[in-house]
């Protein structure tokens, strides 16, 4: 049951104390969650207890239809909760008007989505620079910063392409430097790797690792990928809208050749 | 962000083209058929705007439009020039009458039978031979432009009439003694003018033969007075040019079924845009509801999504109006030089404009109403 997977930092078992006793970021209670009326009814989260803390880099894990997805969107604050506590950095978008939590995903929320979601008639450094023109930020000030963070992910020569004419691994830098761009304290992936090859989606965790993470921040993946596990600094099990256990990759027996 | 939406438009390149080709269309649509019908009617009073020269036309109230030759008495002419405040006061004939050509072609032309003293009424441009020459025996003038058409002979070899030519009207001799150009008119019978004497000799006999008195106001008169007093000493009606260039247009706009037809293809311009340009506009938001759902968990608020969707639509028909205004002005053009009916006023480009914007943004607007209700976490979902 969930409870008995709640994860308290720094808590024996709770995860192993992988970091250091870092503030919650991401605090979630009792979170329930269901699809449909009456018969049709699906409950997709049963009762979600987990924290995340500053400078971690959570993989959220299980099989289809077992409420990843539904977790970290109310995580990221695109979908409503039904029941329990949720808060990212102190702030429960429940309480929010919609207005409100739009602003507070724009300014502290990155995305990098499974199919990458570039818009395939802006170049990528325009791609990168969305998020800078939803803050308000002018067009060639934000395309500016967009061209310097496809340099810091190694795509300084690719800023002028178009989305169809990079490879998957080079759509997945363009969609990481766009979630990075705005300097968001909260960055959510959904299956990051799904879409590339064994090699590449390597090359991706480690970028991920490397430019995303940092003391501040907080990487949340959803994956099915198990050859990424080893990148993660706790893995939490999802099943039937639980969290069934979270442990660290060491725990979990991962043995990865880029492991940390 | 308005960058981003118009970056998306030009971006789906076929969809982008068939947006604004199918706007185009319908501005085309509009454009012209409303131009063609406003030049229509331009044209109705063509006969009338070419005799500007008259203060007030005299005629039977029952009289309809410009060529709906009613007659009345004689003495008409005489009670009119002895109102206070007339200057002076002409005769004019008008009636459609039997023409032969000299290859026996038959048509029926209009005869305008202007005062024999003064001349007044007669064309307002003169291309050959001068107008006194009308005054020469059996005498006619007829249209320059009309020439290798309306009087095109046909048969034994075909030729155009020539000023010298005799034509037959009514089975009487009458000799092309020059000719004129005239405004294009509605009323497709060729105009022949000559004098008012000869053409009570080419007329069948009747007891009133006269149809118009047109009158000239000394200056200074007060118009309405004018006016009221020949109506009390002829009985008839008297008109400004323009209240009969009015009751000719009405007319023929009313009892023809032009208007109707007209505007049929007008609406049917109208139906046609906004249901092309709804449903292409529809789609196009609809194939890109994923990358608005981006936006909009990126941050992007609804109302700047609904200004994007907007932007675009207001793009598309700014765009595709102004081609089908730039190919309705050329087709007129054309259709101008071949002495066709088109006149765009500036009202039917402003108007047409408007009606296409406001279809283009309510498509627009029914589109949006899918990114508004796109629930952000459908990103997620593939």
């Amino acid at each position: 049951m969930a409870s008995g997977a709640v994860i308290e930092r720094g808590v024996a078992g709770g995860g192993g104390g992988v970091r250091g006793a870092g503030s919650p970021a991401v605090v979630c209670r009792a979170v329930t969650k269901s699809y449909g009326v009456g018969g049709s009814k699906v409950v997709a989260l049963r009762g979600i207890d987990l924290e995340i803390a500053s400078g971690e880099l959570m993989m959220l894990v299980g099989p289809s239809g077992c409420g990843k997805t539904t977790l970290i969107s109310v995580i990221a604050g695109i979908l409503d909760r039904d029941g329990g506590d949720c808060s990212v950095f102190g702030v429960d978008f429940n309480t929010m008007s919609a207005s409100a939590r739009t602003k507070f995903r724009g300014r502290n929320i990155g995305f990098v989505f499974q199919s990458f979601n570039l818009i395939p008639s802006l170049t990528a450094a325009e791609n990168v620079a969305v998020p800078l023109m939803i803050l308000g930020e002018g067009r060639h000030a934000s395309v500016r910063k967009g061209r310097e963070m496809l340099e810091r992910v190694g795509l300084g020569e690719r800023t002028s392409s178009l989305p169809t004419q990079l490879s998957g691994g080079q759509q997945q830098r363009v969609a990481i430097a766009r979630a990075l761009v705005h300097e968001p304290r909260l960055i959510v992936c959904d299956e990051p790797t799904s879409a590339l090859d064994h090699e590449t989606g390597h090359i991706i965790m480690r970028l991920l690792k490397e430019v995303a993470l940092k003391e501040d921040r907080v990487l949340v993946i959803v994956t099915h990928d198990s050859r990424i596990f080893e990148f993660a600094d706790r893995i939490a099990k999802l099943d039937d809208g639980e969290v069934k256990s979270v442990q660290t990759p060491q725990e979990m027996g991962v043995v990865g050749e880029d492991h940390k | 962000m308005i960058l981003i939406a118009l970056k998306m438009l030009v971006g789906d390149r076929l969809k982008y083209i068939g947006l604004v080709a199918g706007i185009a269309f319908a501005g085309l649509l509009i454009v012209q058929q409303a131009s063609i019908l406003v030049g229509l009617t331009h044209q109705t009073g063509a006969f009338i705007r070419d005799t500007r020269v008259a203060d007030l036309w005299v005629m039977d109230d029952q009289v309809r439009f410009s060529q709906d030759s009613l007659p009345i008495s004689d003495n008409t002419l005489i009670r009119t020039r002895g109102v206070e405040g007339v200057d002076w006061a002409v005769p004019l004939y008008q009636g459609f009458l039997k023409a032969r050509l000299p290859d026996g072609t038959r048509k029926v032309v209009i005869v305008a039978g202007i005062d024999d003293a003064t001349l007044i009424g007669g064309p307002p441009e003169i291309i050959q031979g001068e107008l006194g020459d009308l005054r020469r025996d059996k005498a006619i003038f007829i249209n320059q432009d009309e020439l290798d058409t309306k009087f095109m002979m046909k048969r034994g070899g075909g030729r155009a009439m020539q000023v010298g030519d005799v034509i037959s009207i009514n089975d009487q001799d009458a000799v092309i003694a020059g000719t004129y150009r005239a405004s294009k008119s509605f009323f497709w019978e060729p105009v022949v003018y000559t004098t008012y004497s000869r053409a009570l000799q080419y007329a069948p006999r009747e007891r009133k033969l006269m149809n118009f008195v047109l009158v000239k106001l000394k200056p200074g008169a007060d118009l309405e007075q004018v006016r009221a007093s020949i109506e009390t000493a002829t009985g008839l009606k008297a008109r400004t040019g323009d209240e009969f260039i009015k009751i000719t247009g009405d007319y023929i706009l009313n009892e023809t079924g032009i208007l109707v037809n007209f505007g049929l293809a007008v609406g049917l311009g109208f139906l046609v845009g906004t249901l092309v340009a709804g449903q292409m506009l529809y789609n196009f938001t609809l194939d890109n509801l994923r990358y608005y759902g981006t936006l909009k968990a990126m941050g992007a608020s609804n109302g700047r999504l609904v200004l994007m969707v907007l932007a675009q639509a207001f793009v598309v028909a700014v765009l595709g109006y102004g081609i089908g205004l730039g190919a309705g002005s050329l087709l007129g053009q054309v259709v101008g030089e071949a002495g066709l009916a088109f006149m765009m006023p500036w009202q039917i480009p402003v108007f047409g404009g408007i009606a296409i914007l406001i279809c283009c943004l309510l498509a627009g607007l029914i589109s949006v109403r899918r990114v508004i209700a796109l629930e952000p976490a459908v990103v997620f979902r593939g």
